[in-house]
């Protein structure tokens, strides 16, 4: 019999506000879970500002601090210095923001804290979207999008801009480690996030977090939706240690890309010369990175 | 141990004195100075602190403000636009009951680009629910953060403060000054106990939506604060005498005021220079004075009410401008006045922006002007103080 992986305690409570079918939820859990009880949070604007319920409620039985949207790095730089002084290195202290408070507001103080090498958790749980008001674009928001900023309208004014790439972003902090991870693969996220307990320094993780509401999907397929992402390496499973790449998933047989945009109503707009268009970045962003990984083998 | 020292290096020596452990700053023109010996002190060992080097004013805050909810006590320092980016979170840290001390030196906003002296940059943080200070000499820029901390972390008080210092007049000017010992600090000043810290084993949210029903609470508590902190700046300024035999006159410092004719009220350096243009003048016969105005948040209106007792004009000096009415210390000092009988005429006047040297000569020239108008109303309410005029240039 396969042995469970992820711990059993459970560190978010089943009292949240989020919608039916919220990634986010998930990768809290599944995060919180891996880093354990000595761990403290700190939360910019986003969904998860206001999942927990109002005060006096609460959701996690570790501390939350809530912070300013473009803030989560400077704020984790903050508490890491405090516990430093304090005596207490071992507090796994975690940055925990949307992609919109890490790729456009709060790239700026995520980049200091990277560039200064401090020992910090963060992660970006990529809904794509600004959700928590109501769909906007971000950065992160894919090509082809609707949101309720790129609403297409009579000019096909969609989100016409690639999505930012945050790991390469990361990479070129030279960060000691940055991984992609998913809530259709929790195995992977609790291992990668526990590997992180052990290097000194900031470590990223891209979480692919699906947003039933703003994607126009059916709230039971968040993970279906998950796994076809990876297995259509729109999304693919990945760390780099060290500026090594490794691939944790390579599907036996790539689906089309497609077959993911099909399923969410924010791709639906979009015809044949715009779906091959995808396929093409997509093909084009999966040989670049099995060629990095390939290429980063004897280093 | 008795130095002679700019006031920023009298900034950093406080906030080495007072046991700072978090500091987090960026560097701006005129603070460098400020932080550069912070660097020196923690890097040679003198100091016991972490420095974050952050990449701006408003993550400097931002990290202060984390740092403090863990329970560190924190320091950083800024001027001008470095000020004016981190408003959003000076709001955040009074929200957040982080007791943060902040040394600012005072320096014009652009455009157009200015590094001199002038108020605009506090006076502009007036409603962010800081204790605001603004120095007269070096010696009390560094005793003022001691003291700041003192009444900031309070548990019923738990208020951030800027101790101001006007730029190059006090940044840059060196002065003999006093740098106590650590040890003798220690026992004025307590270590931070905040009544919670953001730490493992306490799983509760720091900062969460509050519904409306609650929001205008938690506002309040912020309020009592501020207007206790009023009565407990004048206690820690008394004992700050009897501790280290100094002390800067509680919240607004008079200089011969009592049965004045005229008295000008200000706040910083340009109060010394009042002060002998007084004595000159007091020689010739006039009776003239001059009330400092120390803090400016918590605004001190009982004194200035008392002051409004003792003399026969006022002129606000202010070294800002509010712009669409008046000079800020002076829409306040008359909003203070309002509700009393027998009030003298006042008038705002705006001098001294972007660095002008506020001279004895200007300053005896207004105070002719308060006292001309004694007993008959100030007539011109804000009057600009010598323009040149840009046209033709």
């Amino acid at each position: 019999m396969a042995k469970a992986t992820i711990p059993e305690e459970e560190l978010m409570l089943s009292g949240h506000v989020g919608c039916l079918g919220c990634g986010a939820t998930l990768t809290m859990r599944y995060v919180l879970k891996a880093l354990g009880k000595n761990t403290v949070i700190s939360v910019p604007a986003c969904c998860w500002a206001v999942m927990p319920g109002p005060y006096p409620l609460r959701c996690l039985e570790i501390p939350m601090l809530y912070n300013a949207f473009e803030t989560t790095g400077a704020s984790i730089s903050g508490l890491r210095a405090a516990y430093d002084m304090k005596g207490r290195p071992d507090i796994n202290v975690l940055g925990f923001a949307g992609d919109g408070g890490t790729a456009d507001i709060g790239i700026q103080s995520l980049s200091g804290a990277v560039e200064r090498g401090d020992n910090v958790f963060y992660v970006m749980y990529d809904n794509e979207a600004y959700m928590n008001t109501g769909v906007q674009r971000s950065s992160s928001t894919p090509y082809g999008a609707w949101t309720t900023t790129t609403p297409g309208g009579t000019t096909g004014d969609w989100k016409r801009q690639p999505k930012k790439n945050m790991m390469e972003i990361m990479v070129a902090h030279r960060i000691p480690y940055a991984a992609t991870a998913s809530v259709a693969y929790p195995e992977d996220m609790v291992k990668k996030l526990r590997k992180g307990i052990d290097v000194r320094g900031p470590k990223f993780y891209h979480i692919y977090a699906p947003c039933p509401t703003g994607w126009r999907l059916s709230p039971d397929k968040t993970i279906e939706i998950s796994k076809l992402a990876t297995d259509s390496c729109i999304f693919p499973i990945y760390e780099v240690e060290n500026g090594i790449y490794t691939i944790n998933r390579k599907p036996a047989k790539k689906v089309p890309v497609r077959d993911y945009l099909r399923l969410q109503g924010r791709f639906r707009h979009l015809g044949e010369e715009e779906l091959n268009r995808i396929q093409e970045a997509v093909d084009w962003d999966w040989k670049l990175l099995l060629r990095k990984e390939e290429f980063m083998k004897d280093m | 141990m008795r130095k002679v020292i700019t006031g920023n290096s009298a900034s950093a020596y406080g906030a080495k004195v007072s046991r700072a452990e978090v500091i987090a700053a960026y560097p701006i023109t005129p603070q460098t100075s400020i932080v550069e010996k912070i660097a020196d002190f923690v890097a040679n060992k003198e100091m016991d602190a972490k420095f974050i080097k952050v990449e701006s004013e408003h993550s400097a805050m931002a990290a202060c403000i984390s740092a403090s909810m863990a329970g560190a006590r924190t320091y950083t320092a800024t001027s001008s636009h470095g000020l004016l980016l981190m408003h959003e979170m000076l709001i955040w840290a009074s929200g957040s009951r982080a007791p943060v001390v902040m040394s600012n030196v005072n320096r014009a906003n652009g455009p157009p680009w200015s590094v001199w002296a002038d108020q605009h940059d506090t006076m502009a943080q007036r409603d962010t629910g800081w204790m605001q200070f603004y120095c007269e000499s070096n010696q009390e820029v560094l005793d003022t953060i001691i003291q700041a901390y003192r009444v900031g972390e309070q548990r019923d008080i738990m208020t951030p403060s800027i101790i101001i210092e006007d730029a190059f007049v006090l940044s840059h000017t060196a002065e003999p000054v006093d740098i106590p010992d650590i040890g003798v600090v220690d026992k004025f000043l307590p270590p931070f106990d905040p009544p919670s810290k953001v730490i493992p084993g306490e799983p509760y949210g720091y900062g969460s939506l509050v519904m409306p029903d609650l929001y205008m609470d938690f506002r309040y508590k912020i309020a009592e604060s501020m207007d206790l902190a009023r009565d407990r700046l004048r206690q820690v300024d008394r004992d700050f005498q009897k501790h280290f035999g100094r002390s800067y006159g509680g919240l607004v410092e008079f200089y011969e005021c009592e049965g004045a004719d005229a008295v000008i009220l200000t706040a910083g350096t340009a109060a010394s220079t009042a002060k002998d243009v007084v004595d000159k003048m007091r020689r010739e016969g006039k009776k003239v004075g001059v009330a400092r105005m120390r803090v400016f948040r918590p605004f001190p209106y009982e004194e200035v009410r008392k002051l409004a007792k003792m003399a026969g004009a006022i002129g606000v000096l202010d070294r800002s401008y509010c712009f669409g009415y008046a000079g800020p210390i002076a829409c306040e000092v008359m909003g203070a006045l309002y509700n009393i009988s027998d009030r003298p005429p006042i008038r705002s006047y705006i001098a001294g922006l972007g660095g002008r040297d506020i001279t004895p000569e200007v300053l005896e020239r207004l105070f002719d002007e308060i006292l001309a108008f004694k007993g008959k109303g100030s007539g011109e309410e804000v009057k600009w103080v010598d323009l040149k005029g840009l046209e033709g240039l």
